[in-house]
């Protein structure tokens, strides 16, 4: 385990190449990245979110925030690229102000998403996957999204937006570009709007106190169950199938 | 009908607008389980959960005391909750997640207890916006209650939990997946053995992987006793569980049913629950448990939905969603759009499922849209079989994970089932039902 009182890692390689600073996030984002950083037992772990926090910064995630990332967590920019490049809502290229996918899985297709999709590429003038000549809206088909009652599912930024017919998708568009579901919908790359207020991360010295415990609490533990295995004869197994 | 007057356990205060609140919560008996399992021993608590018999709500069905008892051998140094819910027309944890994000953390609180584990980590699927936003607003009411953070409730048990957005991967599921990409790296499903995180988890620690509905279940067990739990439901098949019902159906939606005691028929057509098949139309066939599971046809609906009557039918209640295809839908059509799906979430890490589930999508492809040749069933088949020899079900494995032998299910039913709708589209050279 790390020292939690020091959220920066050291670069895990030899140490030849020094970390840059950061210097393409914001201090606000920064600061959130140093508190994500903070509640993982290891640095790496919050490569992930840390990748959300600069998609919210960005709009996709960026070269320049990609490589800050790595400097943060302890990895290689290429390691950052390769873990991103895995999952589908980490964008490497740039995408709308709003990407809009439309499900077409067994649920949604038995509820007419492939008529769907047909019509919002029609009706945007880009293939899935596109984005539309004014940048400001990126369309996707999806895998499917777990709302499958309200078919076809639509999300909008991934905020689920009901079971849409090609009229009331051509409304949401129009809507979209007008500016009116802003305070439902945000930009895309803002995924949590709710930020951690209490508990262990207040502090980075409680951190560290809190997890010498709990280690402390760990070793007993696992000092007496192994003084119970050693009394009852039974060696220690675990997993199996 | 045999829609049976079984207590809610994990939807009771979904009647409610405000369920996600504190409020609401605590103004419901919330934290009270808690409340109780800290006044027992972790070793009380843990048998009550093996007393009710809860089986695994992901997917797999293991029995979740049983899981524990491997961690009592091996101290365990991490709880994970599955909140990755990804297996196509499952809707079940993103309403939990969503709408009582309390009772999910009361559940996880109880658990870690249990466990004596310090560090909780929720993995929530990324495209759960408004569920990320949900459930650490609820974390950040439970701390300011005393719920979660140091000595909860006065009870010198101390324990942290963090929420993880995910990134958009079905694979993340997988609960190796999952761990390495709470790791910070690609979602590729580790190496078995060792079969479980118990073994070698998170950071190579002990670690317990349960999913969000079966940690929903945990206050209701712990204040009504794990006994009143397991007199629900029959055999192994024990309490009540949620069913997501999709497809042509007039009223999908997820419902909780105690289990065997309900069939197929009560939830596809009982007016209280699916209402039946809309247009007048007719059944064709139906999933019981996510699109990794074998299809059912319209001779099978009396089946009650349990675990074991499930799999000794031939298929598996799986992840509890049911999807519904009347007469009017295309086999060919739907098996390809699993296909698809497949195809495009496939690791990469084996050759049997990236190769072979990229080369099925193309086949189905070429079938559906007309350029199909009637040697091309077999073809289907022989590559199938080259991902799950024999055809057998449960499959058997060729790669790391469950996800490539996953792949056959649904275009072996179609071609088991509807064979002849293959040949019409091969004969005349497209679907016949666009």
């Amino acid at each position: 385990m790390s020292d939690a009182t020091t959220p920066v890692a050291a670069p895990r390689r030899g140490g030849q190449r020094a970390t840059p600073a950061p210097s393409h996030l914001s201090p606000e984002i920064l600061e959130r990245a140093r508190r994500t950083i903070a509640l993982y037992p290891e640095p790496r772990s919050a490569l992930i979110p840390l990748c959300h926090l600069a998609q919210e910064q960005d709009g996709w995630l960026t070269p320049e925030a990609m490589v800050d990332i790595a400097g943060l967590v302890g990895v290689t920019p290429t390691e950052v690229l390769g873990t991103a490049s895995f999952y589908d809502m980490l964008h490497t290229e740039p995408v709308g102000t709003y990407v809009v996918a439309v499900c077409t899985n067994i649920a949604c297709l038995l509820g007419g998403a492939a008529d769907l999709l047909e019509h919002a590429e029609h009706s945007l003038g880009v293939n899935a996957g596109g984005t539309t000549a004014d940048g400001v809206i990126t369309l996707e088909e999806a895998e499917c999204l777990a709302d499958c009652d309200r078919t076809p599912c639509v999300q909008v930024n991934h905020r689920f937006v009901g079971a849409q017919t090609a009229e009331s998708f051509d409304r949401l568009m129009a809507e979209l570009r007008a500016g009116e579901r802003g305070a439902e919908i945000p930009p895309h790359g803002t995924l949590n709007r709710v930020v951690r207020t209490t508990g262990l991360d207040a502090d980075p010295g409680r951190v560290a106190s809190e997890r010498a415990a709990m280690a402390e609490a760990q070793a007993q533990r696992k000092a007496a169950a192994e003084a119970a295995t050693t009394t009852s004869g039974a060696g220690p197994k675990a997993g199996g199938s | 009908m045999a829609v049976t007057e079984a207590p809610k356990i994990v939807t009771a205060r979904l009647g409610h607008d405000d369920s996600h609140t504190l409020e609401r919560y605590l103004a419901t008996g919330g934290y009270e389980g808690l409340r109780k399992a800290l006044t027992m021993t972790p070793e009380a608590v843990a048998h009550e959960v093996d007393t009710a018999s809860l089986l695994g709500r992901g997917g797999a069905g293991f029995p979740a005391g049983r899981k524990w008892a491997m961690l009592r051998k091996n101290p365990v140094t991490y709880l994970v909750v599955n909140g990755d819910e990804s297996e196509p027309a499952t809707f079940k944890d993103h309403l939990l997640v969503e709408r009582d994000p309390h009772q999910l953390i009361e559940g996880v609180l109880i658990a870690a207890y249990a466990l004596q584990v310090t560090q909780v980590f929720i993995f929530i699927r990324g495209e759960f916006a408004l569920g990320l936003e949900r459930v650490q607003a609820a974390l950040n009411d439970a701390y300011a209650h005393g719920a979660v953070g140091g000595d909860i409730f006065g009870s010198g048990f101390s324990v942290d939990v963090v929420v993880h957005p995910g990134a958009g991967a079905y694979i993340c599921g997988e609960e190796t997946a999952l761990l390495e990409s709470l790791e910070g790296k690609r979602g590729f499903p580790r190496i078995k053995p060792p079969f479980f995180p118990a073994a070698i988890g998170l950071y190579g620690e002990p670690t317990v992987v349960n999913n969000v509905e079966t940690m929903s279940n945990l206050p209701w067990i712990i204040l009504n006793g794990g006994a009143a739990f397991a007199a629900l439901g029959e055999g192994r098949s024990t309490g009540t569980r949620l069913f997501a019902l999709a497809g042509h159906v007039v009223n999908p939606g997820v419902f909780e049913l105690e289990m065997v005691k309900t069939t197929f028929n009560d939830l596809i057509n009982d007016p209280a629950l699916g209402g039946g098949i809309p247009h007048g139309r007719g059944l064709k066939a139906f999933i019981p448990g996510g699109v990794s599971a074998p299809w059912f046809g319209p001779d099978q609906i009396d089946l009650p939905l349990g675990q074991d009557e499930v799999g000794a039918a031939g298929s598996m209640l799986g992840s509890g969603s049911i999807v519904v295809m009347d007469d009017h839908t295309c086999a060919v059509r739907a098996a390809w759009r699993i296909t698809k799906f497949f195809s495009r979430e496939s690791c990469g890490q084996c050759t049997p499922c990236r190769e072979g589930s990229g080369w099925l999508e193309k086949i189905m492809e070429r079938i559906e849209t007309g350029h199909g040749r009637e040697q091309d069933i077999d073809l289907l088949l022989d590559a199938c079989d080259n991902i799950a020899p024999g055809l057998t079900w449960p499959p058997q494995q060729t790669t790391i994970c469950v996800l490539g032998p996953s792949i056959p299910s649904s275009i072996g039913s179609a071609i088991q089932m509807f064979r002849d709708e293959f040949l019409v589209h091969v004969k005349e050279g497209g679907c016949p039902y666009e």
